[in-house]
């Protein structure tokens, strides 16, 4: 029998003959490759999170190869000689053989720590483009609470993965947490004792906080996040408006090559910035601050950033106690169980509230800028201001110490400020956005500053401006409709500078002419907005 | 089909999508001076990359760190040494590599492919109305086989198994988990408590479990001290709840506290003529170090003002008014240990902080 010859060429398309064969995937696949995604460089603020998840995952694992959750008490005989001699847990011992003698055990650490960090940041970051935006609108409603649901885990996610080494610090916020769930009415003392299997510490609490950090939390994150951009997917990406954008299509890139070869390339990025942080900037240098001892704490003990607000809530709280029918509230709960409630339950619901001030029920496909929805900005800066008064004040110490201020002056500037600064944050965040959106309108209706000067016969001085739209037979130009997309304001931005040139030292070519802005389908052009 | 480019077979396909490419340009010229450039731009970052990785493997395994690869009898150096430089060389080495990567990766993609802009139909809302009707009369159809509606009993019949499984379901975590707070009475009782120390009284001791004498404290000065339980763990996070402050008072700031102390019902002087008959011994003052806020170490003692401050909430406590919380959010006293002086010398609690709860205050805590 002849052995037939193996014709290399022909074989990538045999083996996607094969594959089709059973799958049938040739149509839903090609549908996938084609899928148009919309670009801008603030789609890419929630992929920076989706990133640290992913380095994350990667470090999370190499931690847990060498990390032991437990509270038994051991005495330190290890590489790190100013430690040797104490007293502490096994947790704590793990902790530091992690950062001495593992090699490479503390960049990963670092890395860990980092990332973390960089993923709550970036939670944060994309919520308020998306806010600002206004892409939570119908139909992202659900997205919008995925999201909301996700910064809340990781919120949990990284305060339990903070309590895990044992150390000074993170004993101290432990102890805080048990004082947060011993203020909740009723059930209080309870819920804490269950939790500890006890009186705080306890012996058990690391345990259960590691299979939440390694297990439980990160499966339920995994889960929401591929439900979150499996939404993106489905219900397609919002875009900015602009010329052939309307409310019924997508125009951008297909999904491959370009745009996935772009992702690619962000991803290492971010992973690239995570290990240059991990492996440059000292981070949680537990061996600094020792094992946790409950008469022990120093001051300028901060939480990580993503906790400070509540830190500093808490801080603010003044000291009000009800006590009634032999019963007592603590103050505790307010700034620290019903705020987060708040600030739970209020925003979730805020795509819902905005619809019913503004009495729009329609699907939103178009971005908004945020100056074209005032009010909604307004909204925003208030809560921002909110927001950093609380971060701010969870360091109030170190900015008394820091500025010699006295500390209870910082306290009383931040109750005043809490209540005092958001309202003026809405006035200003409103204020501009009008202004600005005044402006665009004014560009529109008269043209660009050209900064020529004339002077009239009657010896005026005016400013030529150049109209955007062709002018009629009397000079004056056609009226231009606000279509919610940036208005070119620089005659730089009209073309009156020339292309730039390539290359280093001399042009890599002679300069080529300027490029015409590419054509688009006449019933595009006439459906912007 | 033979004629047409297999970019007009692309374009096709993507049409039957509702995608249509309107624009598709190369950024340059093939060929040409600026696109060979680019190329080699991106094989700079590629090399580089690789390079970097390189140095980051021999970094890793020749960097003097630990006594790689065995770890036995190796020992931290303190000060500066080559060590430090272990950590940061690595995040060097593997920021550069992945930077250089991603940097090469993005100039290819975002140079090296042609741009376009194409363009697909977004479907705005739901469904047909056909389609919504017959999926919803589907599903309600499913509703009907099931036949409940005809079917009372079953309905019925159904709430037993979803309330047996559901009670079982959550029986079993909630009764593993759960603990009485009240038997024993956890919140009540401290390490002072003389069950702690087979019945007998409880010293005070250091955290290096030696007993106090009062003249250890000098005047104006405070050391944290512990119950010296009869376990020998006093110090340690068994008995979180129970370190105080033993603090040594100037005689007027000692005879101010004794004058507020009258007003309380606790750690009164019991014995007007004896200083020693109340909560205090001598100008010798113990309140418990767990702040009545958040249960952070209030630790922070200013000499000058006699104030503690909890550097946690900033919480402020002024002790020749018995511990009264003047600034910040804690709205209780820190309670006070009774102390004494025992037979040998040494100080003891005379009770476990006369039965109030130490720490942060909860819904069943009495008035304190």
């Amino acid at each position: 029998m002849k052995r037939r010859k193996l014709d290399v060429k022909q074989l990538p398309a045999k083996v996607a003959g094969e594959v089709d064969d059973r799958f049938h995937a040739a149509t839903p696949l090609r549908g996938i490759l084609n899928k148009v995604f919309p670009d801008h460089w603030s789609f890419l603020l929630g992929e920076i999170a989706l990133f640290s998840f992913i380095v994350l995952l990667l470090t999370g694992t190499f931690l847990a190869l060498f990390f032991e959750p437990s509270m038994q008490e051991v005495v330190y005989d290890g590489s790190y000689t100013p430690l040797r001699g104490m007293h502490m847990s096994r947790a704590f011992e793990t902790s530091l053989e992690l950062s001495f003698d593992v090699r490479g055990g503390l960049i990963m650490r670092q890395m860990h720590h980092w990332a973390a960090l960089l993923f709550m940041a970036a939670i944060v970051i994309h919520m308020c483009r998306i806010f600002f935006t206004g892409a939570f609108r119908k139909p992202r409603e659900l997205n919008w609470i995925l999201g909301m649901l996700m910064f809340w885990l990781g919120f949990l996610e990284g305060f339990a993965g903070y309590s895990l080494p044992d150390d000074a610090l993170s004993g101290t916020g432990l102890r805080i947490a048990s004082a947060i769930m011993l203020s909740i009415p009723i059930v209080g003392s309870w819920v804490t004792t269950s939790l500890f299997g006890g009186e705080f510490p306890g012996e058990i609490i690391l345990e259960r906080f590691y299979i939440l950090h390694v297990f439980l939390l990160p499966l339920v994150l995994l889960t929401l996040i591929t439900v979150h951009i499996g939404l993106v997917f489905i219900q397609k990406h919002t875009q900015w408006p602009g010329p052939g954008r309307t409310n019924n299509n997508v125009v951008g890139e297909r999904f491959v090559p370009r745009y996935t070869i772009k992702q690619a390339g962000f991803f290492m990025m971010v992973f690239g910035v995570i290990a240059l942080m991990g492996g440059l900037f000292q981070i949680n240098p537990i061996w600094l601050f020792g094992p946790y001892e409950a008469a022990v704490v120093s001051a300028g003990s901060q939480p990580d950033w993503y906790v400070m607000f509540l830190d500093g809530s808490t801080r603010l709280m003044p000291a009000w106690e009800i006590r009634a029918f032999g019963y007592t509230i603590p103050p505790l709960l307010w700034p620290t169980v019903v705020l987060p409630g708040i600030l739970t339950v209020v925003p979730m619901l805020y795509p819902w509230i905005e619809a019913r001030f503004t009495k729009d029920r329609g699907h939103h496909n178009l971005l908004q800028r945020p100056r074209d929805m005032p009010e909604r900005t307004g909204f925003g800066v208030a809560s921002i201001t909110f927001y950093l008064v609380l971060a701010l004040s969870g360091g109030n110490d170190v900015i008394a110490d820091k500025f010699h201020i006295s500390l209870n002056a910082m306290t009383w500037a931040g109750r005043i400020g809490l209540l005092v600064l958001p309202p003026l944050g809405y006035y200003l965040g409103r204020r501009i956005a009008l202004g600005l959106q005044q402006h665009d309108r004014e560009v529109l209706a008269h043209g660009v500053e050209t900064g020529i000067i004339k002077l009239l016969p009657n010896g005026q001085y005016v400013e030529v401006h150049q109209p955007l739209a062709p002018v009629d037979d009397h000079g004056h130009p056609e009226q231009l409709p606000y279509a919610g997309w940036t208005v070119p304001k620089k005659m730089n931005r009209l073309g009156a500078l020339g292309p730039a040139i390539k290359g280093f030292f001399k042009p890599a070519e002679p300069a080529s002419p300027p490029k015409t802005p590419p054509a688009l389908p006449a019933k595009d052009k006439d459906k912007v907005h | 089909m033979t004629e047409k480019s297999r970019f007009e077979i692309v374009r096709e396909g993507a049409r039957k999508d509702g995608i249509e490419i309107v624009h598709y340009e190369s950024q340059f010229a093939p060929g040409s001076k600026t696109e060979n450039r680019m190329v080699r731009i991106v094989a700079f970052f590629f090399l580089l990359s690789g390079f970097a990785g390189l140095a980051f493997v021999a970094a890793y395994v020749w960097w003097p760190f630990t006594d790689f690869p065995s770890v036995d009898g190796w020992e931290y150096a303190p000060g500066n040494s080559p060590m430090k430089g272990f950590t940061p060389i690595l995040g060097l080495t593997l920021g550069v590599t992945l930077l250089a990567l991603g940097l090469g990766i993005l100039t290819w993609g975002k140079k090296l492919m042609p741009h376009e802009i194409a363009i697909q139909e977004r479907h705005v809302g739901g469904s047909s109305p056909e389609e919504r009707k017959l999926t919803g009369n589907t599903l309600a159809f499913i509703g009907q086989e099931f036949g409940l509606s005809r079917r009372p009993l079953l309905k019925v019949a159904l709430a037993a198994p979803a309330a047996g499984l559901g009670a079982a379901a959550l029986a079993v975590p909630v009764g593993m988990l759960i603990k009485d707070p009240h038997h024993p009475d956890i919140f009540f009782t401290t390490g002072f408590n003389p069950v702690n120390n087979n019945g007998k009284p409880v010293r005070l001791m250091r955290e290096d479990n030696t007993y106090i004498r009062p003249e250890d404290v000098s005047v104006g000065g405070q050391i944290t001290a512990f119950p010296a339980t009869a376990d020998g763990h006093g110090a340690s996070n068994k008995y979180a709840d129970s370190p105080v402050l033993l603090i040594h008072l100037r005689q007027q700031d000692a005879d101010h506290l004794r004058g507020q102390l009258q007003n309380h019902s606790q750690n009164k002087l019991q014995n007007p003529s004896d200083p020693n008959s109340g909560g205090m011994y001598g100008n010798l003052v113990a309140y418990s170090k767990i702040c009545t806020h958040a249960g952070c170490p209030a630790s922070l003692y200013e000499q000058q003002t006699n104030k503690l401050l909890c550097p946690c909430h900033q919480s402020q406590f002024l002790i020749t008014e018995n511990a009264r919380p003047v600034f910040g959010p804690a709205t209780r006293r820190l309670p006070m240990l009774p102390i004494g002086l025992d037979e040998e010398g040494f100080l003891y609690a005379k009770s476990d902080f006369g039965g109030v709860p130490v720490g942060p205050a909860f819904w069943e805590k009495p008035e304190a």
